[in-house]
């Protein structure tokens, strides 16, 4: 050992020799940064995740090719009508979705919120009324777990081509969601109020609405406008599985590798999710 | 309405396992309309005595006791009703808690009228958020305390000694006949102490209602209530008239505890602020 190494190798012995002074939280670190690589190389594997693909001659030039017709995107007169009303429809089947998905979403929430249990006032909850509190939980979960996509499949086979199948298929998905979230805003707030209006003897809808409501609408008004801007996405790619709107129009235009059409509606959604974002921008500003 | 306890232990349900109960075989009595004070050290179980009045908190069995344990309302076990009788019971008394129970958005008014809701129809409580309603009796509990102005305001406007006031108006806008009430006094300066106790013990006068209170402050107490309850460590140290609490009796109540009975007077604790906060963009 020469004498250079000795200064750096002291505090090291030092640590060593002092328990006190080892940061307990090192060992951790290091185990969690093996444990993902352990868990993520196998999955990088399975899902053939390889980048190099995207950049062979063969793949790269049909590509820019179809990028490059992007620009500059159509605008003749004709097709600018035709999108304002396929867009227009867009809207229209995420905000009738999503309405729908309320109607269902809000008595499930209603039923299956704890903080509005009675026998829980005293301890713990009697377990006829925790049974149904999980199986209302049990219903949102099997409404969202299936993707909005298979409900609009499914919806297709049904009712037909066009916006129906959309609208039911956004209604059911995000009817699970909504419910869930909902339950989960109204559970984390404090529940000091409503247990009190509980407590003196209100029954659970008047303990919502004026405990558990005014302390928590702004943040419902908030994720609900969040959804909405989702379902506006959403209700897009489901016109690709015939479900009507933007997204049918934008299929038709893939398959014709007719970019520049392409290219303007990926501008007007871009513009749809800028103006999602300002209306719940200022609604929130307008509930703070 | 009158209550009995015999015997009675509580705790309240989050409380370490093996720690002793807050309230250990308490008996006492307190009639119709008569007017109590409870008063004692910080952590003597003042609130869980109070719980436990209000059938909020169901009586635990002290070892060995068990069999000898009763809490009667009006003489009947209301844990023995079924779960609406419960709960009707609920309506017909008032429990205040000592951090007034007020979301931060919602306007006074509202939070007043809260107090009415037990005795209304489901219908009639929710139309009254869309149309105006009941205006008066809120107008009126807020003029006893001087607050009738803010009528109109949103709870996260009031400081810490209004918001207290707002949820003693709404014990005056419900129709309850068994007040209890725990430490209406934190966050109000001397004179206002004297009129929100004026107020609680006049209303429950008025309605020939029962009326029990905890207090920190024991000069209030002596001179406001014909009843003064001593409780230290989950049991009853003494239970007098005011005329008979002697200062002697007090040091004993207080004993390891003086600051809390001659400290600096007004001792107000500053409240949790309800302020409302921002609202974030939630992504889930």
């Amino acid at each position: 050992m020469s004498p250079a190494q000795r200064p750096e190798l002291r505090p090291k012995l030092k640590s060593q020799l002092q328990p006190q002074l080892r940061d307990p939280a090192w060992l951790g670190r290091v185990f969690g940064c093996l444990a993902t690589a352990v868990v993520l190389w196998p999955l990088l594997v399975l899902s053939e995740f390889k980048p190099g693909q995207l950049f062979e001659p063969g793949a790269l030039k049909p590509t820019l090719h179809f990028l490059a017709d992007f620009f500059p995107p159509k605008t003749d007169a004709d097709f600018l009508a035709m999108l304002a009303r396929e867009t227009w429809r867009t809207v229209a089947i995420a905000t009738a979705g999503l309405v729908l998905a309320m109607l269902l979403a809000i008595p499930l929430t209603l039923l299956s919120v704890r903080v509005l249990s009675i026998s829980a006032l005293s301890g713990r909850m009697a377990w006829l009324p925790s049974v149904f509190r999980q199986g209302i939980r049990g219903v949102l979960i099997v409404l969202r777990s299936v993707p909005e996509l298979v409900w609009a499949l499914l919806f297709v086979r049904i009712v037909g081509l066009g916006p129906t199948s959309g609208v039911l298929a956004i209604a059911l998905t995000y009817g699970g969601m909504l419910g869930k979230v909902y339950a989960d805003i109204l559970e984390s707030g404090d529940a000091h109020a409503s247990q009190t209006l509980l407590r003196n003897g209100s029954g659970r809808m008047q303990a919502f609405f004026y405990a558990l409501l005014p302390q928590t609408a702004a943040e419902l008004t908030s994720y609900t406008v969040y959804r909405w801007e989702c379902a506006i996405r959403s209700s897009a790619v489901l016109g690709f599985v015939g479900a009507g709107g933007l997204g049918q129009q934008m299929d038709a235009s893939m398959k014709m590798f007719n970019g520049s059409e392409v290219g303007t509606m990926l501008l007007v959604f871009m513009l749809l999710v800028w103006l999602a974002d300002n209306v719940s921008a200022w609604l929130r500003k307008g509930l703070g | 309405m009158k209550i009995e306890l015999q015997q009675v232990s509580g705790r309240h349900p989050a409380a370490k396992a093996g720690s002793p109960n807050a309230i250990r075989g308490v008996s006492l009595a307190v009639a119709a309309g008569e007017q109590a004070a409870v008063i004692g050290p910080s952590g003597a179980g003042k609130t869980t005595l109070l719980h436990l009045m209000a059938c909020a908190l169901q009586p635990v069995s002290e070892l060995g006791q068990a069999t000898l344990s009763k809490l009667q309302i009006d003489g009947q076990d209301p844990w023995q009703l079924p779960r609406s009788a419960l709960q009707r019971l609920r309506g017909r008394l008032f429990l205040a808690p000592q951090v007034p129970p007020l979301p931060a958005r919602q306007r006074v008014v509202n939070a007043v009228l809260a107090g009415r809701l037990p005795h209304e129809s489901v219908w009639h409580s929710l139309s009254r958020l869309f149309y105006p309603r009941d205006l008066a009796p809120a107008h009126a509990a807020l003029a006893r305390f001087d607050l009738s102005e803010k009528l109109f305001d949103r709870v996260d406007r009031l400081s810490g000694g209004e918001r207290q006031r707002v949820g003693l108006a709404r014990l005056l806008a419900s129709q309850a006949t068994l007040l209890l009430v725990d430490e209406p006094l934190s966050a109000l300066d001397p004179s206002r102490s004297q009129q929100a106790i004026d107020a609680l013990t006049a209303t429950a006068r008025e309605r020939g209602a029962t009326l029990v209170t905890t207090l920190h402050h024991v000069e209030m107490a002596l001179a406001n209530f014909p009843r003064i309850i001593g409780l230290r460590d989950g049991v009853v140290a003494f239970d007098l008239p005011a005329a008979q609490v002697t200062p002697a009796l007090l040091r004993q109540l207080y004993a390891n505890h003086l600051q809390e009975l001659d400290g600096p007077a007004p001792e107000t604790t500053p409240l949790p602020t309800t302020e409302a906060t921002p609202v974030v963009m939630l992504c889930r």
